[in-house]
């Protein structure tokens, strides 16, 4: 339950199922027409890939197309301005299809002019060497997650003041070998969303797959957050794609200048 | 569906299956976590599936620095073969209207497995208790008629009680009565699901108890569980 700014309680949204004797009701209740709106509900919810320069959808998935080695994942708005400014500022990437997605959540729907800290999921593949991401699991396959949480998450015995945020922590699978650019997350720190969706299908089918989160305490996008993920340049997946430092850090700045214009208390 | 973390699918013929339901002061869970840990049993497998939330995190049971950075995903499976005993853990929750498909997804796994027999941990809201429940002891089990007839009279030698029937609409006077477990999650799914599917050797059974909120009973519970365990 939640307080509107009205003072009304109402029922936050929540995929998760708590109250199961009101779900068993809810069955009980339904009708045939109930059924069809959760059935078109749940058509609405799927994830569709497509081309945005010809607004076609793609026949097959996305990694039969473009089967690769590394696939490297941004979540946030953080680590999405990372993974643009120092890795994809160097080499010509191409972009290669999109994820069309809708939810009760979404605020974004122009998915044609989007700067690259929007939310929204855009593939792009490395034209000089074409290895990086896929569809089918592939055991010689590598993910890298980059994404952000709020400092206020971290669970620790010792005192918060001794946190100094942001700070980088990961979480890899078995089959990862290699050793991370930071500590590993401790008990009993735990990660929900599409990360942990994605470290789950990497361990249960054994694709070597690290997770590197950020604990800070900014959400929106900042220059101190997105710099706290600069260990990761060192790791295997991003050493041979990160080239020119000083020029990624011009164009963070420039990132951040166009979203302070673009942002205001009215959006 | 079942991933098995080697390379071939462990065999589970006349293994117990012990599961937890996600319920009120999360009693099952605790209790299989305290089942896994003391017995040291090891990871076998992955449920994987769409049904639960996902979330991922370190290992919950390390004993040293070398274990203690083994992934964990949201559903395992756990063995002790000497035992003949598998648990699977669930450590998050359902999302909205799958939990049905869970059970079905789950219940044709371990049938088709062999397990000899599903044991479900779960807990209830002790405000729903009357009068009668408040006077005794908080712990309740629920069998499938199969089991019924087997083991019910060594169970009540070991003084547990069986799971009343209360009004299927409760403040109607004339209202049927039926089994019913707030706050238990799927376990009466399960126990419903079970029933309807499942030949009698592998019907399920429940051990539950009443929670208001101090959860060291999930270890009185437990060590409860284990004199119903030994008779099962």
């Amino acid at each position: 339950m939640a307080a509107t700014f009205f003072g009304e309680v109402v029922k936050a949204p929540c995929r998760a199922g708590t109250e199961d004797q009101e779900e068993e009701e809810d069955e009980r209740r339904e009708t045939a027409e109930d059924r069809e709106v959760r059935r078109q509900l749940a058509r609405k919810r799927e994830v569709r890939l497509f081309r945005r320069q010809t607004k076609t959808s793609l026949e097959v998935s996305l990694l039969e197309k473009y089967p690769c080695s590394k696939f490297i994942i941004a979540i946030g708005n953080n680590a999405v301005a990372f993974l643009s400014s120092f890795v994809m500022n160097s080499g010509v990437w191409e972009e290669v299809g999109c994820a069309k997605l809708w939810n009760e959540w979404c605020r974004t729907t122009d998915t044609v002019h989007l700067s690259p800290t929007d939310a929204f999921c855009v593939f792009y593949h490395l034209k000089s060497n074409p290895s990086v991401f896929g569809s089918c699991p592939r055991r010689n396959m590598q993910v890298t997650v980059l994404t952000c949480r709020h400092v206020t998450d971290y669970k620790t015995a010792e005192s918060t003041s001794s946190l100094h945020s942001p700070f980088l922590k990961a979480l890899k699978t078995e089959n990862f070998k290699e050793p991370p650019c930071c500590s590993l997350l401790e008990q009993p720190n735990i990660v929900h969303d599409l990360p942990a969706a994605v470290l789950s299908y990497c361990q249960v089918w054994k694709i070597p797959a690290i997770l590197y989160l950020c604990y800070t305490d900014v959400m929106k996008l900042d220059l101190i957050t997105v710099g706290a993920f600069k260990p990761v340049l060192s790791s295997r997946s991003l050493k041979g794609l990160v080239k020119n430092i000083p020029q990624s850090t011009e164009i963070l700045k420039k990132l951040m200048t166009t979203n302070e214009i673009q942002s205001n208390i009215y959006t | 569906m079942f991933v098995p973390c080697g390379d071939s699918v462990p065999d589970l013929a006349g293994f117990t299956f012990l599961m937890p339901a996600v319920s009120v002061g999360n009693v099952g869970q605790l209790a299989i976590d305290l089942i896994i840990s003391t017995l040291n049993m090891c990871k076998i497998g992955y449920f994987y599936t769409d049904c639960l939330v996902p979330m991922v995190g370190n290992n919950p049971y390390a004993t040293a620095e070398e274990n203690s950075t083994e992934l964990s995903i949201n559903a395992e499976v756990y063995s002790l073969p000497s035992k003949k005993l598998v648990a699977l853990q669930l450590r998050s929750i359902f999302i909205k209207y799958k939990s049905k498909p869970f059970c079905e997804k789950l219940l044709s796994w371990v049938k088709s497995s062999n397990c000899a027999k599903v044991i479900v941990l779960s807990s209830s809201h002790s405000y729903h208790r009357n009068d009668l429940q408040l006077r005794s002891t908080p712990f309740r089990y629920l069998l499938t008629p199969f089991l019924q007839k087997t083991v019910q009279n060594k169970i009540k030698s070991l003084n547990w009680e069986e799971m009343e029937k209360s009004p299927c609409i409760p403040e109607i006077d004339d209202s049927e009565f039926c089994i019913r477990i707030p706050g238990g999650g799927i376990t009466k799914t399960l126990y419903d699901e079970g029933y309807s599917v499942m030949t009698p050797q592998h019907l399920p059974c429940s051990g539950k108890c009443q929670v208001h909120g101090d959860y060291s009973l999930a270890v009185v519970f437990l060590l409860r569980f284990f004199d119903l365990f030994s008779v099962l």
